[in-house]
């Protein structure tokens, strides 16, 4: 019973301030923004006036051409084509599994790691789309087409490193990129379908 | 001195700081209401695109942005249906363009330049029009980085359509 009787003592209350300020510095380092997310690109540098029509000419089995009309529709390779279709045909463009005549020029070329392998490096998609052409359309075409390179990097990626192309160290990951490196271009927006 | 004697005694009573967590916490709320994030001030209207090979855009300071889309209800009376670009808050042309990027671009470091990325956040339904406008003039100002601002999803599966 004399236990009950012993006082508590007043709890000190000053370093509660220090408390709540380390709480709100610690939320105000972690908390970040909803970061963006988006599909990145690189933009072609300007080309002066009197060279626009000096640009080397490329051989027409080396080029994937992609057109989106005004409608929305793909037209691939002179061939209309659905978009679930179009990263299937562009990894086999790309890689040209099969060394087809019609698919890109095949040549052996050595890698660190990985040794000498036949490599498409003239391989380029062109893109091109109508100035109607729905933003949507346009980013599923381009993400489509990142999507390819991204399996085949990734298939790279496992057959020679064992871990997937994002797990990679930076070194490996340039080999991998060397080996499919990234050819869109885009052309001058024409009016394809119509349209204003 | 017995004046000043007198004074010392008199015991300066202990400031109490048991209120000071509640001025902090006063602050801490304040800072949390009054910080609007940057989105929530838009002029057009922004809905993000879908797809599925993203990337985070790491580093905020070197993310520039240019929003294009339809203008809100509110403004539709002053500015019209068409889709249009907007730059800081503002309503912009597409000939703003290059000097929006000149201006953001001085205000970066120097060291920081080179690493410096537009980021197009830009209505799912916008014509492309007025995107490549928005490119072209993006690679006359030698802003060549861009990131097409999508949030992940994937399109293709949603719409079976297409």
């Amino acid at each position: 019973m004399a236990k009950s009787k012993r006082k508590v003592g007043d709890v000190n209350a000053s370093s509660m301030a220090d408390i709540a300020f380390l709480l709100l510095c610690f939320f105000m380092m972690v908390s970040t923004m909803n970061t963006d997310t988006g599909l990145g690109r690189m933009l072609p540098p300007p080309v002066p006036k009197e060279l626009q029509d000096d640009t080397p000419p490329i051989r027409e089995r080396n080029v994937f051409e992609v057109l989106i009309n005004s409608q929305n529709q793909l037209l691939v390779e002179g061939a209309p084509m659905q978009l679930r279709d179009l990263k299937d045909a562009a990894k086999n463009f790309i890689a040209n599994p099969l060394n087809l005549e019609t698919m890109p020029e095949k040549e052996a070329k050595e890698f660190p790691f990985i040794g000498v392998i036949q490599v498409t490096p003239k391989a380029t998609i062109s893109l091109q789309n109508d100035r109607d052409t729905q933003y949507q359309t346009y980013l599923a075409v381009q993400n489509e087409l990142q999507r390819a390179y991204n399996e085949l990097r990734d298939e790279l990626s496992i057959r020679v490193f064992g871990s997937p192309y994002n797990d990679i160290s930076t070194e490996e990951q340039d080999i991998v990129r060397s080996v499919y490196p990234q050819r869109i271009s885009e052309a001058e927006p024409r009016n394809v379908g119509g349209g204003k | 001195m017995s004046k000043f004697q007198k004074d010392k005694k008199r015991a300066m009573p202990a400031l109490s700081t048991a209120s000071l967590p509640d001025i902090v916490f006063m602050l801490l709320f304040f800072f949390m209401v009054s910080t609007s994030m940057r989105d929530e001030d838009l002029k057009v209207r922004v809905r993000n695109p879908e797809a599925t090979e993203v990337t985070k855009l790491e580093k905020k300071t070197l993310v520039t942005y240019i929003f294009v889309g339809v203008p809100q209800q509110s403004f539709q009376a002053r500015y019209g249906t068409e889709p249009r670009l907007q730059l800081n808050d503002q309503f912009a042309t597409v000939n703003d363009i290059q000097s929006y990027i000149v201006q953001e671009r001085e205000s970066m470091k120097e060291n920081d330049r080179p690493l410096m990325t537009v980021s197009i956040k830009a209505d799912y339904d916008c014509p492309m029009g007025i995107i490549t406008d928005v490119k072209q003039a993006l690679r006359e100002a030698q802003a060549l980085k861009i990131s097409y601002s999508a949030r992940k999803g994937d399109y293709i599966a949603s719409s079976s359509g297409m």
